[in-house]
């Protein structure tokens, strides 16, 4: 049985803020999870197009440099951008190439940019970043407490309010 | 032997050369950075590819306790995790003077041969064959595999299967997706399942079948563009591999093999625990990543190339049907050009992805796999060393630890560095040949990306924070003024403010 949801952590635990989002993935409390999982990786690549699959709804989470503090939620659609940049492509390449792969759309797919400012080897999470961490988590938390794509709209719209 | 080394580094007037930066490169790992140094006359004096590479990681290291390092050492880099996993647990062997078990020693190579098919898979479908498939001066928009999925799409389809394929035997042998545990100093902590077994057996003749189409695919765009593919970024080098003692291609264990630009053999079967007697390395102060060479021929005459290409072409058979007699198609191809050419190694890359692919296939079959004894231990050494043939080429994990278990040395030499004068060779080669005048030009910069993609080098971040991607390039004059600027955002598109 596929879990309704699935939270796409990316980034690596070893380099400063870009371990944002796997350090929330592991503060997630097994009880808030009953209908989701959690899947951690370095980047996103073509194969995790495998993992949409079934799905009700995604959340992709990563660290961003440039978003605003705390973090920015939205809502993501396949797009034939120009990511072509590294082994690492976008949450919304990775969406156009499950059509491509799959030939229907991929389930409702969000995206959580998490604010981070230092990605040296080594280097704990930020001051910053620690405390923009914890209210992505609690953010997080009332996500998975809904398998609900139309649910997660209204927290989205709930958070533009609030942010503005 | 011409000196190109000290061609490369030793302009008369330096500073009369004109600057052309690239940085980062796109669809290679982490960021890198080419100058390029022309003089008045518009002609490419110096080459230099910037890399940042591992910068500070064997301090990152040292203090640990010395079975910590297979662990930590995956957090080098996203793309080939697996190898440092397997090279570090190898050095860790010697620590703990083990002689691998039988169960031991299937499952780490099962391990490594789904690395090896996963990482090929995505090297030639996803960040290659964009380039090979389309042309290299195609639209940049449709030159990604988003354009080939589009176009091709049972290519990217196929793709898109074998790399998940390889990364569920890595799943399965290693435990978790990333950050696997399976390897430990000494063993495994794991045996594979009939369940396991079973689970992966299922796909794979489709993924033996995926492989064989592969290396006809990459044939086929070499014979399409001969003249291209014969001449594009050429350069004679120095080889080095592992190979098995009778000389078969063997890509977890085996003794160091080299050979110079004639094939003549310069060490054979070298107990690669002592690998310091046959590779130095050079520091140049104008970059972090050091430079390697073969010891007995001097740091100018010494570098020397690794990786698929040297791996095929040096070894004496391959150990599975299919694989070899692909090797042999390849080395006999007009009349071996293939096995010479810098382009060539995309061909090399898919007949070791057959190769990875037919051995799971007999690994999965042998009983071994589900053995119970896992791990072994011997006399306890200070000193440890392990090598790898990673998927761009040997891998080299060197550690010395304390009385009090600590590891109080590393060092590392990755296949980038291996090939880090060979890269530079390429890039001075693609840039004679295709820089006209002074203006930048998209093609232009995509051929010298085409030219180091060859090599799939991995400059290693593994930070891949969004927004963090730009590619800038900017052209000097000889006075220094900015004579061309072009810029690649993180969305793709292209500005030039001059």
């Amino acid at each position: 049985m596929v879990a309704p949801i699935l939270i796409f952590a990316v980034g690596n635990a070893s380099r400063g803020d870009d371990a944002l989002a796997p350090l929330l993935l592991r503060q997630l409390q097994p009880d808030s999870l009953v209908q989701a999982e959690l899947v951690e990786e370095y980047q996103l690549q073509v194969e995790h197009v495998t993992d949409l699959s079934g799905r009700s709804a995604v959340l992709f989470v990563d660290a961003d440099v440039s978003c605003d503090a705390p973090f920015r939620f939205s809502e993501i659609t396949a797009l034939h951008d120009n990511s072509y940049t590294s082994h690492a492509m976008t949450p919304s390449a990775l969406l156009y190439v499950y059509r491509q792969v799959y030939g229907v759309d991929a389930p409702d797919s969000f995206l959580l940019r998490i604010r981070g400012y230092d990605f040296e080897l080594g280097e704990p999470l930020s001051l910053k970043a620690t405390a923009n961490l914890e209210v992505a988590r609690k953010l997080v938390v009332g996500l998975c407490a809904a398998a609900s794509p139309s649910v997660w709209r209204e927290k989205l719209q709930a958070n533009l309010i609030a942010n503005n | 032997m011409t000196d190109t080394t000290n061609n490369m580094e030793t302009a008369a007037h330096p500073e009369n050369l004109r600057r052309v930066a690239i940085d980062p490169l796109s669809r290679v790992e982490g960021h890198g950075k080419v100058t390029l140094l022309m003089d008045e006359n518009d002609r490419v004096h110096q080459v230099r590819l910037h890399i940042v590479e591992f910068r500070g990681f064997e301090k990152f290291i040292e203090g640990r306790p010395y079975w910590e390092a297979p662990v930590m050492v995956q957090r080098l880099c996203g793309i080939c995790p697996v190898s440092h996993h397997l090279a570090a647990s190898k050095a860790m062997d010697m620590i703990v003077g083990a002689t691998l078990t039988a169960t031991a020693d299937k499952v780490r190579r099962l391990m490594h041969y789904g690395q090896i098919l996963q990482s090929h898979a995505l090297h030639f479908f996803h960040l290659c064959s964009p380039d090979l498939l389309f042309g290299f001066d195609s639209d940049m928009a449709k030159r990604n595999i988003v354009g080939v999925a589009a176009a091709y799409p049972e290519i990217a389809r196929q793709g898109v299967l074998l790399r998940k394929f390889g990364q569920e035997v890595i799943r399965v042998t290693a435990g978790k997706r990333i950050h696997g545990t399976g390897s430990i100093p000494g063993g495994v902590n794991k045996n594979v399942s009939i369940e396991e077994r079973d689970y992966l057996l299922k796909d794979i003749d489709q993924t033996v079948a995926w492989s064989r189409d592969a290396v006809a695919i990459a044939r086929q765009l070499f014979e399409q563009n001969l003249d291209l593919y014969n001449s594009f970024a050429k350069f004679d080098s120095h080889t080095l591999s592992m190979v098995s003692k009778d000389g078969a291609l063997d890509l977890y264990h085996g003794g160091l093999r080299a050979r110079d630009r004639d094939g003549n053999t310069l060490f054979d079967h070298f107990d690669y625990s002592h690998y310091w007697d046959v590779i130095l390395e050079e520091v140049k102060p104008w970059t972090y990543m050091k430079f390697p060479f073969l010891r007995s021929l001097g740091p100018e005459q010494g570098w020397y190339r690794v990786g698929p290409l040297s791996r095929v072409t040096q070894c004496d058979y391959i150990p599975t049907p299919l694989a070899n007699q692909a090797r042999m198609a390849f080395l006999a191809f007009n009349g071996g050009s293939a096995a010479s050419a810098t382009l060539g190694v995309h061909w090399a890359r898919m007949i070791e992805m057959l190769h990875a692919a037919e051995q799971i296939q007999v690994l999965l079959h042998a009983p071994d796999l589900q053995g119970t004894d896992l791990v072994s231990t011997g006399e306890r050494q200070e000193r440890g060393v392990g090598v790898i043939e990673a998927p761009r080429g040997t891998l080299i994990h060197h550690y010395k630890v304390d009385e009090h278990d600590q590891i109080v040395r590393c060092n590392l030499i990755v296949s980038t560095t291996h090939n880090n004068q060979a890269m530079n060779e390429a890039i001075r080669s693609v840039a004679r040949q295709f820089i006209d005048g002074r203006k930048l030009t998209e093609g232009l910069l995509n051929h010298i990306e085409v030219a180091i993609r060859a090599f799939d080098p991995c400059l290693s971040c593994a930070t891949h924070a969004l927004g963090k991607m730009p590619l800038e390039v900017e052209l000097l004059d000889a006075e220094g003024g900015r004579a061309d600027m072009l810029t690649r955002s993180s969305d793709g598109m292209f500005c030039s403010p001059c």
